[in-house]
């Protein structure tokens, strides 16, 4: 959670001129409309961040209730982070520093700036921690991390904050993992404002609730204006998987089914839709959700579940030739079975992109045994997750580590994996 | 979709199928000149539906492959000058040049730009005032026009920091070296329908009438490219050598005049190299010498650059139609879209990347 400081002094608030401020202290600092450097330098600007923005949102209301502890700490240290024991809904709002403590005349310092709160100063929340601890239900975790980078940050369908959520939560569910815990690293850009995090991080406390997840711990760094874009996130996520469940690619097996839960290919058009340079109209929406209630639903039914995979970069061609590469089995897939919707196919037409590697964020493939097909389909067809889930094809022992094809016209082909991004063609 | 789906009926293509299996009595060879149709062929597997017969040649019609080698060079170099913006469509950034190729550049801290149209470019220049902004311009007939208008738009805007880089080709001077090089086996054309929506038929007439070649303007869709295939063996197979337009939905016989005015105002016809076959005469597009101040070739002194393709790589001979990319010896071994030794194993539309793609190991 702690980095090297490249500069140092602009982040240490000791450092701020203070003389000028000594007296009065009139200009309240969390009044600026955008990152500073110093709200990621270990003082107040990043303590009243971190309490008005990240703890009042991600305190609010989360998860489905009943499974937290009552401890209620928090806590905002130097490094930046924020950490609590099982946060629970009602965590109060920080109240304002009381005006008789905004300023010690006389001091010759404004506790304002101190590096840390005085034993006087109001505490907003309970005392500090430098790790969240957190209970689990299971003697079997699931644990994965995963970094988030989009441009804009805000799509059709979506933002960045709920994409850092949402691919995390999924993550887990694939492992057959009930999502449970998540941390959030922030990365901010010096000049973003503030407004725009707050957007942000509402996006992923509203997305937290969704999905049942608590973001229980956090960190923040601010970095020099040119050396991020905007606002980067990371967020690590534990899950428990309860026992008996058992869902892995070790598991598949020639003549498991494919299922594909939805259409593909929105995410990576709504993004593209409104990139700088290649906006274009339709009624393109990402499909970024959680995907976890929807893998419940199809575990909890005892169904011989082997593997699920949600589709991100790389569409439905990686996540296929992942499996098969690490398994060692060939894969059969039906064009005309793989839903693509109108207007993701016309955008990918347009720009001579396939939607097979277009990107995802609401979409996952199960590779089920045989017989629970019909069964597995079932649930997903009943549940709002799935959005017109589908066979597609059929895990085989025939050429092993390749994805084939079969075309709308009888031919088959592979479907390779891409060396590099899909790149928009020239005429 | 609309207009998409028509042309991609599994009974219209069985039916056309069927056709050529039935119109086909002796073996013929027809070259789809365009990238674009070579890549559709493969994805939809059209080729394993025509009878044994008929062999398919693909040609030198992806821009990306057939830039030649020294005018990546010269993009290197000239993104590599300080206080430039170098501009180009995504799929040339993977090509390679002798020693590098443009993403290498930009992952080496310069300011190298994926832009979607010319004319982001000249908003660049305009934002960026105290900077050279510099566009490669690639591709056929098809980019010509667009590329044009923004030189236009740029010089009505009096920008001083724009330029061009370019790389223009044509099409029927590639089609006549096709047919004049030695041991040439190619029998018909489809020719690229997108170029000749802007070009029109005229140039096709006398390559038809010289080298006794069928030509039939094709579209891209997989119905498209059998009745096109269907029309060529037939006019084959009865002797005739016409120009056929099969695309006609978007191909008027005399092209797009507003756009062929613009091309020829900005460009003029110049000697250009292809790559892995060599310089062509009066087969691109050089700028006019009133609009000599937009050419970043010789604002920028990068003329005297040439250079030489890797001699294992026999692209020449697969872009002329002599070689299928599984008759190489460095396919798909030494030669991979991640490392290729040559242009046509890295854009999308390229033969070598497209057999790579959905043919390797078959």
């Amino acid at each position: 959670m702690n980095s090297t400081n490249p500069k140092p002094e602009a982040r240490n608030p000791k450092q701020i001129a203070i003389p000028e401020l000594q007296f009065t202290c009139p200009v309240p600092l969390n009044d600026h409309a955008t990152v500073q450097m110093a709200h990621g330098g270990g003082g107040r600007l990043m303590r009243s961040l971190i309490e008005n923005l990240f703890l009042s949102a991600f305190a609010e209301g989360q998860g489905r209730g009943g499974e937290g502890e009552n401890g209620r700490r928090q806590t905002a240290d130097g490094g930046g982070d924020v950490s609590r024991e099982d946060a629970h809904a009602e965590c109060p709002q920080p109240s304002p520093l009381p005006t008789n403590l905004r300023s010690v005349p006389g001091e010759g310092t404004c506790t304002r700036h101190a590096p840390r709160p005085t034993p006087h100063a109001p505490r907003p929340v309970a005392p500090s921690h430098d790790s969240a601890v957190v209970r689990v239900e299971s003697d079997r975790l699931a644990f994965t991390t995963d970094s988030f980078i989009v441009s804009p940050l805000f799509f059709p369908g979506g933002d960045i904050g709920k994409l850092a959520v949402c691919g995390t939560v999924n993550d887990l569910a694939m492992a057959g993992a009930k999502p449970a815990y998540l941390s959030a690293g922030f990365l901010l850009e010096e000049g973003l404002p503030l407004e725009t995090l707050r957007c942000v991080v509402d996006s992923m406390a509203a997305a937290a609730r969704a999905a049942g997840v608590r973001i229980v711990t956090g960190d923040t760094k601010v970095v020099d204006r040119g050396k991020c874009d905007g606002l980067f996130i990371n967020t690590s996520g534990i899950g428990w998987v309860p026992p008996g469940i058992e869902v892995s690619p070790a598991r598949v097996r020639p003549g498991d089914a494919i299922l594909l839960s939805g259409d593909l290919g929105r995410h990576g058009m709504a993004v593209m839709s409104v990139r700088e340079g290649l906006s274009f109209e339709g009624a393109l929406e990402s499909d970024c959700a959680s995907l976890a209630d929807l893998v419940e639903a199809m575990l909890a039914a005892g169904a011989d579940l082997h593997c699920l995979r949600d589709l991100t970069r790389g569409g439905l061609a990686a996540a296929l030739n992942e499996i098969a590469a690490d398994v060692g089995v060939g894969m059969e897939i039906e064009e005309t079975a793989i839903p693509v919707a109108e207007p993701v196919a016309a955008a990918c037409e347009m720009l001579g992109l396939d939607p097979l590697y277009v990107a995802n964020e609401g979409r996952l493939v199960a590779l089920v045994a045989p017989a629970a097909t019909e069964r597995v389909l079932q649930i997903m067809r009943e549940h709002p997750g799935a959005v017109g889930p589908v066979r597609i094809g059929v895990v085989t022992a025939d050429h092993p580590n390749i994805v084939a094809l079969r075309g709308r016209f009888g031919g088959e082909r592979i479907v390779d994996l891409l060396s590099g991004e899909q790149m928009p063609r020239i005429c | 979709m609309r207009f998409i789906d028509e042309y991609r009926d599994p009974a219209a293509v069985h039916c056309l199928a069927a056709a050529i299996r039935a119109a086909t009595t002796r073996p013929w060879s027809i070259m789809e000149i365009c990238g674009g149709q070579t890549h559709a062929i493969l994805r939809f597997g059209l080729d394993e539906m025509l009878p044994h017969e008929i062999s398919l040649i693909h040609g030198p019609g992806c821009p990306v492959c057939v830039t030649p080698i020294e005018m990546l060079d010269k993009a290197a170099a000239i993104a590599c000058r300080p206080g430039v913006i170098f501009c180009s469509f995504g799929d040339m950034l993977r090509v390679p040049g002798s020693h590098t190729d443009l993403l290498t550049v930009k992952s080496q801290g310069h300011d190298v730009r994926i832009v979607y149209s010319p004319m982001d470019a000249v908003a660049l220049a305009r934002r960026h005032p105290d900077r050279q902004v510099v566009f490669f311009a690639v591709g056929f007939e098809t980019t010509a026009p667009a590329n044009a208008m923004a030189v236009v738009q740029a010089d009505r805007l009096g920008l001083e920091n724009f330029r061009v880089l370019v790389s223009q080709v044509l099409v029927p001077p590639a089609m006549r070296a096709v047919l004049s090089a030695p041991g040439s086996r190619v029998q018909g054309f489809l020719a690229a329908g997108h170029v000749c929506t802007v070009a029109g038929l005229d140039a096709y007439k006398p390559i038809a009438e010289e080298f006794h070649v069928p030509i039939v303007v094709t579209g891209f869709e997989p119905v498209d490219i059998l009745q096109g295939i269907l029309r060529c063996v037939r006019q084959l197979e009865a002797d005739r050598h016409e120009v056929e337009n099969q695309y006609a939905r978007s191909v008027r016989p005399q092209g797009n005049r507003e756009a062929l005015r613009l091309m020829t105002e900005v460009f003029e016809v110049v000697p250009r190299k292809w790559r892995g076959i060599g310089k062509i005469p009066a087969s691109g597009l050089g700028l006019r010498e009133t609009y000599a101040k937009y050419d970043a070739d010789r604002q920028f002194g990068v003329a005297q650059i040439t250079a030489e393709e890797p001699a294992i790589c026999i692209a020449g001979q697969i872009l002329q139609g002599h070689k299928n990319p599984h008759e190489c010896p460095a396919f798909a071994t030494r030669c991979t879209p991640e490392r290729p030794l040559g242009a046509p194993m890295v854009s999308a539309e390229g033969a070598c990347a497209a057999y790579y793609q959905y043919r390797r190991g078959r």
